[in-house]
């Protein structure tokens, strides 16, 4: 409460917040779950900054006896911080895990979509009366819609989502394979 | 004699205590079951005594270390925490207690998920320590908990389906928790604390708009932790994919959590009711965006995920309404919502362990099948959609009268938009029914489905093969490709035909039965429904007291920080401001008792 009225922000603080946050939003924006994690290893920081910054003024230790109360930081914000920077630890630690189970399932660390989800814009597809879905508006870049339309007829081994046109050599879909 | 507030911290040390012990119980099956369940129903009974001991005396206020409030932090369990604990610490019983049960049937002896226990025990001291917090951060820290023992219980087993639907869910709630600590960061800048009984007094002095923006953001991560409206397309991506315990135990409680912040925060920290409009919109757009997601899905998982989001928009409608009535009903639908949604979902376990599957495409017939499971499913179906005189119709009048007492424009949207997603739930509801339980089953499956879902494995052998099930699956796939072969060997369930029931379909379909400890709990949570129903009276009085205190504001914060400190706090302001005391006569509602207490 001491340093929260008495000075402006540092500056270089808030430059560092605006920087860490930007680049961590842009990263988390990415379908890899590494850059993901990047990016919210860079979002955590720059919230921890923001918590200086909120902490007011800069001072002595906050140490009883070692000067004076009202020349001391603030030790409140820097309780949160230590709170916060140690699930970030663990939830990085997790996602790290994530990512490397999605590779050895996958090859990759790339987010799906949801398989349901497909299925129910299939379904719209086939119906001609349903006016809710237009091919050339899918910005779904993953799966070539306009030829899941054509494949509605499709076997059961051979459906749209086992066969992803256009997936190069990244293994499409759902497939499970065992660890790499 | 023990001092009430003694009892304060107990429902968040028990659990994790119980977490330690069951980690290093993790060799001993039972041993551990054992300490779970003592764990939770120690909870279960001290929440129930704090509701009591709450009604008696007042809020109970624990300084946790001894520290002062407003430099330490403090537990508080006033009427609303009580209450939400009280059920919230019933419902993760009856979980738990479904999936031991489960576990003990599957005979998953040796199996890699002893981790299951202690998270669950972490999830559940999470929830209790986000409802007790009387602390912006301490909020967080339980939020955190929570979110950290969700992240394992989704993706246990590590299946690929799992990791799929996981990394939405953990990238989603991340992003929320950072938005949530930005707005802690921020609050602590303007106001220098973080304790929700001393933030009213300091909000109250700050600028229009700093406390508007602190209050947008607070909304917006607690709006994505309710799933509200733009903020909930990675609920129905990321539930129905967990085992069905888990499931349960989400919708019924992590939503829930979010709407208690949303409540707490919009009450006592920003009363002005500048956002009520705002919320009444959000809420409008969720109910409706909800259920005709909820009419469009054919497995009956993801139609619960659907009217599950659907449902958070009549609980923001009434805390966006800010009246007593509208408080009063909302806190009773949160309590209803809970105890139905857990339970539809236990049911979707029971029915996807007998039939295979959960997709209403394959599946047929189960009532004549299994004529208990089709009570079980019918009774919360019909509580969900609102058919009186259950409790989710009682909680819609509730709504209903609150929205028509504001009588401006837009709650008279909200009412009618309110009733129109009660028929569409009853729709969808009646659907997932006719066609599951009723209709008469048939034979042929849909192929391409089949192939599509090969995935599907029950719940409890993913969880429990783990990498091991990748092959049984791949065997599933292949089976399921030859569909035809096994589509036309005449058996009765579609459902076991698929790969998703590979390990069970050899046995004679009489053979699954459903072990009598899964059963039972879905059973005790039906009979909690209706229990809702019975007790609305005493329980609507009780919310309704509840209202009262949160519209108050100067008691949550005197019972914090001492008497005479709250003499400057005006109480909640509600949509039209003068309202407020014309409906606190007429908040009986339904129950016909409310307004005495």
């Amino acid at each position: 409460m001491t340093g929260v009225t008495t000075a402006p922000p540092a500056v270089v603080l808030v430059g560092v917040v605006f920087v860490l946050v930007a680049t961590g939003v842009y990263l988390v924006l990415e379908r890899s779950l590494t850059r993901v994690l990047v990016g919210v290893i860079l979002l955590g920081n720059g919230i921890n900054v923001l918590f200086l910054v909120a902490s007011g003024r800069a001072g002595s230790a906050p140490l009883v006896g070692s000067s004076e109360p009202e020349d001391m930081s603030d030790s409140l914000p820097q309780a949160f911080v230590l709170t916060a920077i140690v699930i970030t630890l663990g939830l990085t630690a997790f996602l790290l895990a994530m990512a490397y189970r999605s590779w050895q399932l996958h090859g990759h660390d790339e987010v799906q979509d949801d398989v349901e989800d497909r299925q129910v814009r299939d379904r719209a597809v086939r119906d001609e009366t349903s006016g809710s879905y237009d091919p050339d508006d899918s910005s779904d870049d993953r799966s070539d819609t306009g030829e899941d339309a054509e494949g509605a007829d499709r076997t059961v081994g051979d459906t749209a989502l086992r066969h992803v046109p256009g997936s190069g050599s990244r293994p499409a879909g759902r497939r499970d394979g065992g660890p790499a | 004699m023990l001092e009430w507030p003694t009892l304060v911290p107990l429902p968040v040390l028990v659990p994790l205590v119980g977490a330690g012990l069951a980690l290093a119980l993790a060799r001993h099956r039972r041993a551990q079951a054992a300490v779970s369940i003592t764990a939770l129903t120690v909870v279960a009974v001290t929440a129930l005594a704090m509701l009591l001991a709450v009604q008696d005396v007042g809020t109970l206020v624990v300084a946790v270390g001894g520290w002062d409030s407003g430099v330490g932090i403090n537990l508080v369990a006033d009427q609303l925490s009580t209450l939400m604990l009280s059920v919230s610490s019933a419902v993760t019983l009856a979980v738990l207690v479904y999936s031991v049960a489960q576990g003990a049937a599957d005979g998953d002896d040796g199996a890699p998920v002893a981790i299951f226990h202690p998270t669950y025990l972490v999830l559940s001291a999470g929830v209790s320590n986000a409802f007790l917090s009387g602390d912006l951060f301490n909020l967080y820290v339980g939020f955190e908990m929570l979110l950290a023992a969700s992240f394992v219980l989704l993706t246990l087993g590590g299946t690929s389906a799992r990791i799929r639907a996981g990394s939405t869910y953990v990238v989603v709630s991340i992003a929320s928790s950072l938005v949530f600590l930005t707005a802690v960061a921020l609050v602590y800048a303007a106001t220098g604390t973080a304790n929700l009984a001393q933030l009213p007094e300091r909000l109250d002095a700050l600028d229009d708009g700093v406390r508007l923006a602190l209050q947008l953001l607070l909304l917006v991560a607690f709006g994505i932790k309710a799933a509200v409206f733009p903020l909930s397309a990675w609920l129905p991506d990321s539930y129905p994919t967990a085992p069905a315990p888990v499931t349960a135990v989400f919708a019924g409680l992590l939503t829930k959590v979010g709407i208690y912040a949303i409540i707490r925060t919009q009450t006592l920290l920003f009363p002005d009711g500048r956002l009520d409009d705002l919320l009444l919109v959000v809420a409008l757009a969720t109910m409706l965006v909800g259920i005709l997601g909820a009419v469009a899905q054919t497995d009956i998982k993801r139609l619960l995920s659907f009217t599950l989001v659907s449902h958070i928009g009549y609980l923001v409608m009434g805390i966006a309404l800010s009246s007593q009535l509208g408080l009063a009903a909302a806190v009773y639908y949160v309590i209803h919502h809970i105890t139905v949604q857990t339970t539809l979902f236990l049911v979707t376990g029971l029915v996807e362990r007998r039939g295979g599957t959960t997709s209403m495409d394959r599946l047929g017939g189960m009532a004549a099948l299994s004529p208990l499971l089709g009570v079980l499913f019918f009774v919360p179906a019909m509580n969900l959609a609102g058919i009186p005189p259950l409790s989710g119709f009682l909680g819609k009048v509730g709504l209903v009268q609150a929205g028509v007492a504001d009588g401006g424009t837009l709650p008279m949207v909200l009412v009618v938009a309110g009733v129109l997603t009660s028929l569409l739930t009853l729709y969808a509801v009646a659907k997932a029914w006719n066609r599951a339980f009723w209709s008469r089953p048939s034979t042929v499956g849909r192929e391409e489905e089949t192939a599509a879902r090969e995935e599907e494995v029950p719940a409890a052998t993913t969880a429990v093969t783990g990498v091991g099930g990748v092959e049984v699956r791949e065997d599933a796939a292949r089976q399921a490709r030859g569909g035809s072969v096994l589509g036309d060997d005449g058996s009765r369930v579609t459902g076991a035909l698929t790969g998703a029931a590979v390990d069970t379909a050899e046995l004679p379909v009489d053979a699954r039965r459903l072990p009598a400890w899964m059963v039972a709990p879905t059973a005790g949570l039906v009979a909690l429904g209706l229990l809702l129903t019975v007790l609305a009276g005493p329980l609507l009085a009780v919310s309704s007291s509840a209202a009262e205190e949160l519209r108050g504001r100067a008691p949550y914060v005197e019972a914090v920080l001492g008497d005479g400190t709250a003499a400057g706090l005006a109480p909640v302001g509600g949509r039209g401001g003068a309202e407020a005391v014309g409906t606190a006569g007429s908040a009986a509602g339904p129950g016909g008792e409310g307004g005495d207490r």
